[in-house]
């Protein structure tokens, strides 16, 4: 650490408006754009004030029309903009599903390379809050199994800092997760920067690899500290990047460890967690000791009572568990 | 032979040409895909592309081979494309649906109806904040676009923004079989688009004169900063939807009733009336279009294929050089 200003504690959600104010400071062509973002704040506080040192032509706010709006981010990217466009949650970015998926992913392809499409889609993810069906999926796998997007979930203060960064200089549309448990979680901003390609070692082990991302990676390190008690050494690697997936970085985990559990607070059917394992086994299925075990949502729609959302989504005990079940050697999935 | 009559004539003739032996390769197997012809259609892209500078964007639907030629993207590199070919416009990559040519500041080529609405609107924001003055973004699409959600907050965004775009909707009266009158609640479509509180009127879409009047009308409002303008072209496709399509939906004196107003026909005979062109300047004009074309098949057969190996090319940054329009 070299500054120590940076090193003072911060919260995710101001890590994420000082990348978005740094860059807006830097290039005009940098603006923001989605759902009460100005006076309001953004729904999440993320660009509260933003508005007052940068005008309401910078900090836009859009009609609920998110086909519209992200349609529209995407051909002023084009036009020599360089747009971010917050979408609420994730649950609210299918509506603009198309615009994402059926544009910005392909025109570059589609015109033969002639074009491309600097935008950053931000958007919140993951349960915790019981808000129900409608305001509480994690569908980031959706757009991790598109060719032409980039996929991130910085999990910590420093990644959500600088992976915001790297996004918004990134020629291409990147679409940012932002788990909302995340946005009160503070800490320093070490110093960057951060690539938009690696996973990281949260937490060094050497019996077990746990691989987590976004709202998964602290609940990971919190199985690892009790599987600890159970003189099991975990370690945690946080993905960071959902498209690419880093599986060097895994496979090298795996290579010593010998066993994995992936932790996903999507579902588990043809999920993240699915092709993660299938990764992890096509790269060590020879240096496996067990099968690689899945920690993920259980199959129903996120239900509004807090006992049942804790269920539905995967907690430490869960993971603790499916760490003993890998450690033991039974195949049952957990 | 020049002047703004002849022009319009002549390029309502290209497209009519090279569309027409566009069907023919279909037939042959060497267009694939889908292949939607604008033939009956041609008077709008001729008047209205007429009107607009080199500094304007296009953005089109997958019926857009005319649009695409008028703009000045050469027929070789379009049938190119049409092959599949690497020389083509989009590389290859894009087929008949997706001619783009940065260039000409040609963005598709867009096959998901209404999906390109809000990417013009998008360019008219970037022109807007840049502070490109006087820059226009045309974006034509089909009345078939109109019942799609993406219209409707594409047009409100042009709006509230204030925005420089032309909405050039070619109602053709079908979305593929669908008909207007069956499937929109109020079928005067430049009275729907008025409740965006933007100017708009319908153009008779067979009169290519009509068309660059109005695209000329419109575009000093929006040039000037009035915001967008929606015009609406009524017009008719002589063919069916696509190659795939039989057609089944029409009634034979329906086409037979607009076929009469065939836009080229009715345009040469108005011209030879007017003595403004002789049938010989005509007839020259026809056989200019049909060099036109068959130089493009030529180039398009002898253009290599793209190298297997490339497959992955274009999906991210690392592929190389690309544009951003400025």
């Amino acid at each position: 650490m070299t500054a120590p200003e940076l090193a003072a504690e911060t919260t995710y959600r101001d890590a994420l408006r000082e990348a978005i104010r740094e860059a807006m400071i830097e290039d005009e062509r940098v603006f923001i754009m989605g759902e009460d973002v100005a006076e309001y704040g953004g729904t999440y506080a993320v660009t509260k004030g933003l508005y007052k040192e940068f005008g309401r032509d910078r900090v836009r706010n859009t009609p609920l029309s998110e086909a519209g709006f992200v349609g529209a981010g995407i051909g002023a990217a084009l036009g020599g903009m360089l747009p971010i466009v917050e979408i609420m949650t994730v649950n609210f970015s299918l509506l603009a599903l198309d615009q994402i998926v059926n544009t910005a992913a392909t025109l570059r392809h589609m015109s033969g390379g002639q074009f491309h499409i600097p935008v950053v889609i931000r958007m919140t993810t993951g349960a915790g809050r019981q808000l129900a069906a409608q305001h509480s999926h994690s569908l980031e796998c959706w757009f991790a199994h598109v060719p032409g997007l980039r996929v991130v979930a910085p999990a910590t203060v420093t990644d959500a800092r600088w992976m915001l960064k790297a996004a918004m200089a990134d020629p291409d549309p990147v679409i940012v997760f932002e788990h909302n448990g995340l946005y009160n979680s503070s800490g320093p901003v070490l110093p960057g920067p951060v690539d938009l390609t690696t996973a990281e070692i949260r937490r060094p082990g050497t019996d077990l690899t746990i691989v987590a991302s976004a709202g998964m990676v602290s609940k990971s390190l919190e199985a690892a500290e009790q599987l600890g008690d159970r003189n099991v050494s975990a370690e945690v690697i946080d993905l960071r990047s959902l498209r690419p997936l880093d599986r060097a970085t895994l496979a090298k985990s795996v290579e010593h460890t010998s066993r994995a559990v992936v932790v996903d607070e999507g579902w588990r059917s043809v999920g993240l967690s699915a092709e993660i394992a299938a990764g992890i086994t096509e790269d060590c299925f020879y240096r496996l000791d067990a099968p690689v075990c899945r920690v993920a949502s259980r199959e129903v729609p996120i239900p509004y009572p807090r006992h049942l959302e804790d269920a539905a989504i995967p907690q430490v005990h869960d993971i603790v568990a499916g760490a003993m079940t890998v450690m033991t050697g039974s195949l049952a999935d957990v | 032979m020049t002047g703004p009559q002849t022009k319009l004539l002549r390029d309502m003739i290209r497209i009519r040409v090279f569309e027409e032996r566009c069907a023919e390769l279909y037939g042959q197997q060497k267009i694939r895909g889908f292949l939607h012809l604008y033939i009956g259609e041609e008077a709008i892209a001729a008047g209205v592309i007429s009107q607009l500078t080199k500094d304007d964007s296009i953005v089109a639907t997958y019926r857009e081979h005319g649009h695409a030629l008028i703009r000045g993207i050469p027929a070789t590199e379009i049938m190119a494309e049409m092959y599949g070919k690497a020389a083509g416009c989009s590389g290859g990559r894009g087929g008949s649906m997706h001619l783009f040519d940065a260039e000409r500041r040609f963005l598709g080529g867009n096959a998901i109806v209404g999906g390109h609405l809000p990417l013009a609107t998008g360019l008219a924001l970037a022109d807007k904040m840049l502070h490109r003055k006087g820059r226009v973004t045309a974006c034509f699409f089909g009345e078939g676009a109109v019942a799609e959600g993406e219209f409707h907050e594409a047009m409100n965004l042009a709006s509230i923004w204030n925005l420089p775009v032309l909405f050039c909707c070619e109602n053709n009266l079908y979305a593929m079989g669908t008909s207007l009158q069956s499937s929109e609640s109020e079928t005067n479509l430049s009275l729907k688009a008025s409740s965006y509180n933007m100017p708009s009127w319908s153009v008779d879409g067979m009169d290519a004169e009509a068309t660059a009047g109005a695209a000329s009308r419109a575009l000093d409002t929006v040039r000037g900063g009035g915001g967008p303008v929606f015009l609406e072209f009524r017009t008719y496709r002589f063919r069916a939807h696509s190659m795939f399509d039989p057609d089944l939906y029409r009634k034979p004196d329906e086409v037979a009733k607009w076929t009469e107003r065939d836009p080229i026909s009715t345009f040469s005979a108005q011209l030879t009336s007017a003595g403004t062109l002789t049938q010989e300047h005509i007839d020259r004009l026809w056989v200019e279009a049909s060099q036109e074309t068959q130089d493009a098949v030529d180039f398009a057969e002898a253009a290599e294929w793209e190298p297997v190996e490339n497959l992955e090319d274009h999906v991210g940054a690392t592929d190389g050089a690309s544009v951003v329009l400025v």
